[in-house]
């Protein structure tokens, strides 16, 4: 065993990843195509608000869409019948995230060139995909009410990742143990920079507060 | 359940680095994984294990785990403590000003080669 050699590498797991999402973002600012990644846990109702701000934003803006599941095409149905904009499922074969290289290959499936705005949901799971960048150019979350607002303390990293956090469900404040302002403040605590809206998809509540958002932040990128 | 993207990426990065050098085989990996990185030993060890025997370079590669302790450093008493211990509130002071500074990085260290 004399020939043995080390090749020192010293290098983070996630640095292949990292430079791919890097390179996404380059390509999708050449591109103009400003994309979401949006994450939450199972059920705290992505689809549901997609669908409403989608039909908020569309005469605005060229809108497209990725569901990213571990299998079945449930949301790109729903989000193809109820918006009429272009969507794709992906499937992440077991996969609890989505990676860059997923994502990149996605948008190509779906082709980008004609859109402005492009959402990805991503796997519903608050640990795995706050770990992988995907390269999109802006991280949101949905926190929903019955989750409970000790959510930023037990899972921090997604909540330090999200420029966005959108609280949902709040039509349900008045039967849940949910102190809105405590939750904010723990938000807060975790990623101070981070923007709060509240919003009831389910009653078109604040669904224009986060389109106008978004419109906002779309117009500083192109900038 | 993350554990296997993982190992995929550290996979493909070590197949990559050992082609490029021309290696017959790969007989060690060496990783430096954080105590707060959110990592499990057993579940990674487990996603290796069976991801290995689909490669070319690492059918008979051995891992070699270097856990690296969570500490935290507290802005107000200046005073650093174990994180996994004590979590984001200072044991001395009470405080909550604190920052990690180390044990949530997963790094590859190296690999031995023949």
């Amino acid at each position: 065993m004399n020939d043995v050699r080390t090749i020192l590498l010293h290098r983070s797991v996630y640095a292949d990843n990292d430079l791919e999402a890097d390179a996404l973002r380059e390509y999708l600012k050449s591109k103009g195509t400003f994309v979401v990644n949006l994450m939450s846990s199972p059920g705290a109702g992505k689809t549901t608000t997609l669908t409403k701000l989608i039909n908020y934003l569309k005469d605005k803006l060229r809108i497209g869409v990725m569901e990213a599941d571990i299998d079945s095409d449930v949301d790109a149905i729903s989000i193809a019948k109820n918006t009429g904009v272009k969507s794709i499922q992906l499937h992440t074969n077991g996969m609890c995230h989505l990676d860059a290289g997923m994502t990149k290959a996605g948008l190509d499936a779906l082709d980008i060139s004609d859109l402005d705005l492009v959402f990805l949901e991503n796997v519903g799971n608050l640990v795995c995909p706050a770990e992988f960048d995907t390269g999109a150019s802006l991280d949101i979350m949905i926190l929903s009410i019955p989750e409970g607002d000790d959510k930023p303390l037990k899972y921090p990293l997604v909540f330090q990742k999200s420029d966005l956090v959108i609280i949902n469900k709040i039509d349900a404040l008045p039967y849940f143990n949910f102190d809105l302002e405590k939750c904010k403040e723990r938000i807060k605590y975790r990623n101070k920079n981070a923007t709060i809206i509240p919003i009831s998809a389910k009653l078109g509540q604040g669904i224009e507060e986060v389109g106008d958002y978004f419109i906002n932040k779309i117009k500083c990128w192109k900038e | 359940m993350h554990e296997l993207g993982i190992v995929v990426h550290v996979i493909d990065q070590v197949e990559e680095l050992a082609k490029q050098n021309n290696v017959k085989e790969v007989v060690e990996l060496s990783l430096e994984i954080g105590e707060v990185s959110g990592v499990i030993e057993s579940y990674f060890r487990d996603c290796f294990e069976w991801s290995k025997k689909k490669t070319t370079y690492m059918q008979n590669c051995k891992l070699n785990w270097i856990s690296i302790k969570g500490i935290t450093y507290c802005e107000n008493c200046g005073k650093t403590y174990g994180t996994v211990e004590h979590g984001k509130t200072c044991p001395y002071c009470g405080s909550e000003k604190t920052y990690l500074l180390t044990g949530k990085d997963c790094m590859i260290k190296d690999i031995k080669v023949i």
